[in-house]
C-alpha cells in the first residue's frame, strides 16, 4: 500500500505528483491566484462554512440517503449493494454541492456575473439554480450536440433565468464548451466568475471542487458505519472529469482496505474517437489548463470522444485521478454504451430508481463485480444523478432497435 | 555572430531588434498559422511578408483546441489540420524557407503539440531547421523551468506573454525568463481584431520596462495602420495576427494569395 500523506496533496502550485498545475494564458494567471486566495480564506471562515452547510441541508436536502438496494443485490447474487443517493439532491445530481460552494465564493469575491460550461446539462442546471438563488447573472456554454441530446436541461436552464450559448466548434460537446467558457473568462475576467463543474482545469479548481464534493464521502462513511458497523469493501463511481468519484473516494483514501473503482465511458469501440476511456488509450498531455491523461493523436491533437452519456464524453480527466491511477489507489475500468443502457434498465426495474446514464456506468460495473464477491462484501455505488434527463435519449434508442 | 551580454552568441531575434534600434525603427511582426491552408502557401507567405516589410514572423502551430484564439485564427487552425498538418512537415518547410531568408522566425504554439513531439528533440530540430525562438501560449512561468531549460540550451529564445492582469511580481518573473523580446498582450481577451487600442497598453509597458531592458512587442487586436503607428510610438514592436490571417482567408483559392496578403501587410505597415 502506498504510504502517502493525502492531505499534503496537491503541492503549493497544484501538482498531484507530476499532474495538475497551471497551464493557461498569462491573462488568467493572476485571477487564478486571486481565486485561490479567496478560496483559502473562505475555507477557514466558519461563517462561510456555516452558510454553505445550511444551504446544503435546507436547500439541497442533504444528507442524501445511503440506500440498501436489496432487490438489485439479490438479483446479482453477490455483494450487498448500497446506493449513495446523490440523485436526490435538489436539481437531481451531485453537481449542486460544488455549485453552492462556488456560488457563495463568487458572491464573496464580489463578482456579479457567473459563467459555466456544461456537458449533460446537470452542471449547467445546478449553476443556473444557484445563480437564481444568489441573484447572480448566469451564462452557460454548451456544445450543440449536447444541447440536442439534453434538450430538457437546456429549457430548464432557461427557465431558471440563464442564457445558454450553443457551441458549434469541434465535436460540439463538453470540451468545446470549456474552450468557449475560457474564451469568455479571459475576456471578462475582471468581473466574471468562472464556475467550473468538475475536478479539471488549473489549480485551484481541482482542489476546490474536490473539497466541495467530498461531503459525499464524509456522509457515506458515517452512514455505512451506522448501518453495517464497518467500512465498505468497494466504492464505485463513474468518471467523466471525476468530481463525483473523488467526492465519494476522498474520505476513504487512507483506508487501505477500501478498494475503489472509477468507471470510464467505453463508448462504442476501442478505436480513438469511439470512447472516452482516458486510462485505456490516452497518454499524459496538457489540455485546458492542466496536465493529465488525454485522448490525443500522435501529433498531440486532441481526439474526439464518444459516449452515450454527455457527462462522461470528455478527452481528459482530473489530474488527481491521473495520480491516483498511477499510484494504483483507484482502479479504472470502462463500461460501454450497451452495458450502461442495460444497467439503466435493470436499476429502474429492480429498484424503481432511474439512474442518469453517467451513473449507469457505475451501476454496470457493479453488475459485473458483485456476483464475483461474497454476500458478506459491501459495495457502495455513487448514484451521482437521476435519469429523467435521459429518458428521451433512451426511448429513442429503444424504438430504434 | 556578436556575443550578447550573457556571453552567448546573439540570436537572429536579438540582432534584429538591435539593428532596428540603431536605425530608430520598430519591429513589425506578422503572425500566420503554419499550414494555412497548406505548407507550400506558408512558404510563399513567409517570403512575401519579408518583401512587404516584416521584421520577424510568428509561425503558429495549429492545435485542435485553441482556447486563447478568436474565430479567425480558430478557422485557420481548422484549415491547416484538415489539410493534414504535422509539426514534422512544418519544420521541413521552415528549413526550406530558411535557405531563402534570414528573417527571425518564432514558433508560436499551445504546449500540447510540442509536448507530444518531445520538447527536447523538438527544440534541437527546430533550431537546426531555422527557428529562432519559442512562444508557448499556455505555459505559465510557474510551469516553465523544465521546458525553458530545454529550449534555452539549444540557443533558442523563449518569449513569454505579459498581460494587463499580470502583477508586478509576475512581470518580474516573466522578464527574468524571457529572451529576445517580451510579448505584451494589449487587453484581456482572445486574439482578434479591435476598433481601438486598449488604454491598458501604456501602464503595462511601464510595468514591464521597470523590470526589463528587453524589447517589448505589443499584440492582440491590432488591425489597422493607425493602430500600428500608435503602438509603434510606445513599444519596440507590433504583432498583427488575426487581421493578416483574415486577409489569407479572404484570398483563399487565389493564385495571387501571397501577393495580396503582402499588399495588405504593406498597407498595414503604413507603406501604401
Amino acid at each position: 500500500m502506498i504510504n502517502l500523506d493525502w492531505d499534503q496533496l496537491p503541492d503549493a502550485e497544484g501538482h498531484f505528483g507530476p499532474y495538475g498545475g497551471k497551464f493557461v494564458p498569462e491573462t488568467l494567471m493572476h485571477p487564478l491566484e486571486e481565486l485561490e486566495q479567496a478560496y483559502l480564506e473562505a475555507k477557514s471562515d466558519a461563517a462561510f462554512q456555516a452558510e454553505l452547510d445550511g444551504l446544503l441541508r435546507e436547500y439541497s436536502g442533504r444528507p442524501t440517503p445511503l440506500f440498501f438496494a436489496q432487490r438489485f443485490s439479490d438479483h446479482l447474487r453477490g455483494a450487498k449493494i448500497y446506493l449513495k443517493r446523490e440523485d436526490l439532491n435538489h436539481t437531481g445530481a451531485h453537481k449542486i454541492n460544488n455549485c453552492l460552494g462556488q456560488g457563495l465564493l463568487a458572491k464573496r469575491m464580489g463578482k456579479k456575473r457567473v459563467i459555466a460550461e456544461t456537458g449533460a446539462g446537470q452542471h449547467g442546471v445546478a449553476t443556473a439554480t444557484v445563480c437564481a438563488l444568489l441573484n447572480l447573472a448566469c451564462e452557460i456554454y454548451m456544445g450543440e450536440e449536447d444541447m440536442r441530446r439534453q434538450e430538457l436541461n437546456v429549457f430548464r436552464m432557461q427557465l431558471l433565468g440563464a442564457k445558454v450559448h450553443g457551441v458549434s466548434s469541434g465535436s460540439r460537446t463538453l470540451k468545446d464548451a470549456i474552450n468557449e467558457a475560457i474564451r469568455d473568462w479571459v475576456t471578462n475576467v475582471r468581473h466574471t466568475y468562472y464556475l467550473l463543474g468538475s475536478v479539471l482545469s488549473s489549480h485551484p479548481y481541482p482542489v476546490m471542487v474536490r473539497d466541495f464534493q467530498s461531503i459525499i464521502g464524509r456522509e457515506t462513511r458515517e452512514q455505512i458505519l451506522t448501518k453495517e458497523g464497518r467500512l465498505p469493501d468497494v466504492l464505485l463511481a463513474c468518471v467523466g472529469g471525476g468530481s463525483n468519484s473523488i467526492g465519494l473516494s476522498y474520505s476513504f483514501l487512507k483506508d487501505a482496505k477500501v478498494a475503489m473503482v472509477g468507471v470510464e465511458a467505453g463508448g462504442r469501440g476501442k478505436a480513438l474517437g469511439e470512447h472516452a476511456a482516458r486510462f485505456d488509450g490516452g497518454k499524459p498531455g496538457i489540455l485546458q489548463g492542466t496536465y493529465s491523461y488525454v485522448l490525443q493523436t500522435e501529433e498531440g491533437q486532441i481526439a474526439n470522444t464518444h459516449s452515450i452519456s454527455a457527462g462522461l464524453d470528455y478527452a481528459s480527466v482530473g489530474p488527481e485521478h491521473a495520480y491516483l491511477h498511477d499510484l494504483g489507489r483507484i482502479q479504472y475500468t470502462a463500461v460501454d454504451d450497451g452495458q450502461a443502457l442495460e444497467a439503466f434498465h435493470s436499476l429502474s426495474r429492480l429498484e424503481g430508481i432511474i439512474p442518469a446514464l453517467e451513473s449507469a456506468h457505475a451501476v454496470a460495473e457493479a453488475m459485473r463485480l458483485a456476483p464475483r464477491l461474497g454476500r458478506d462484501r459491501i459495495i457502495v455505488i455513487n448514484l451521482s444523478g437521476r435519469g429523467d434527463k435521459d429518458v428521451q435519449t433512451v426511448s429513442q434508442l429503444v424504438s430504434a432497435r | 555572430m556578436r556575443p550578447a551580454a550573457d556571453g552567448l552568441p546573439m540570436t537572429r531575434i536579438q540582432e534584429k531588434f538591435r539593428e532596428l534600434k540603431r536605425q530608430n525603427l520598430k519591429a513589425f511582426i506578422p503572425y500566420i498559422t503554419l499550414g494555412d491552408p497548406d505548407l507550400e502557401t506558408t512558404h510563399q507567405l513567409v517570403l512575401g511578408l519579408e518583401k512587404s516589410g516584416a521584421d520577424i514572423i510568428e509561425l503558429g502551430v495549429p492545435f485542435s483546441d485553441p482556447l486563447a484564439d478568436g474565430p479567425v485564427i480558430q478557422r485557420a487552425t481548422e484549415r491547416a489540420l484538415r489539410n493534414g498538418f504535422s509539426l514534422k512537415k512544418g519544420l521541413q518547410m521552415v528549413s526550406e524557407v530558411r535557405k531563402r531568408t534570414a528573417l527571425p522566425l518564432v514558433l508560436f504554439s499551445y504546449y500540447n503539440p510540442l509536448f507530444a513531439y518531445g520538447l527536447s528533440s523538438l527544440a534541437k530540430e527546430a533550431r537546426s531547421s531555422g527557428i529562432d525562438g519559442f512562444l508557448i501560449t499556455d505555459l505559465s512561468v510557474e510551469e516553465a523551468p523544465v521546458p525553458l531549460g530545454l529550449i534555452k540550451e539549444t540557443g533558442l529564445d523563449a518569449v513569454f506573454l505579459a498581460a494587463p492582469t499580470s502583477t508586478e511580481k509576475r512581470i518580474e518573473k516573466i522578464a527574468r525568463f524571457s529572451s529576445g523580446f517580451i510579448y505584451a498582450v494589449s487587453r484581456t481577451g482572445v486574439t482578434g481584431m479591435q476598433e481601438s487600442i486598449s488604454e491598458e497598453v501604456r501602464p503595462l509597458l511601464d510595468k514591464i520596462r521597470a523590470h526589463s531592458n528587453l524589447p517589448v512587442a505589443v499584440g492582440f487586436g491590432i488591425s489597422e495602420p493607425g493602430q500600428v503607428q500608435e503602438i509603434c510610438r510606445v513599444a519596440d514592436g507590433v504583432v498583427v495576427g488575426s487581421a493578416i490571417v483574415r486577409s489569407i482567408e479572404e484570398n483563399l483559392g487565389s493564385p495571387h494569395l501571397a501577393e495580396k496578403v503582402g499588399d495588405f501587410t504593406r498597407w498595414l505597415k503604413g507603406g501604401g
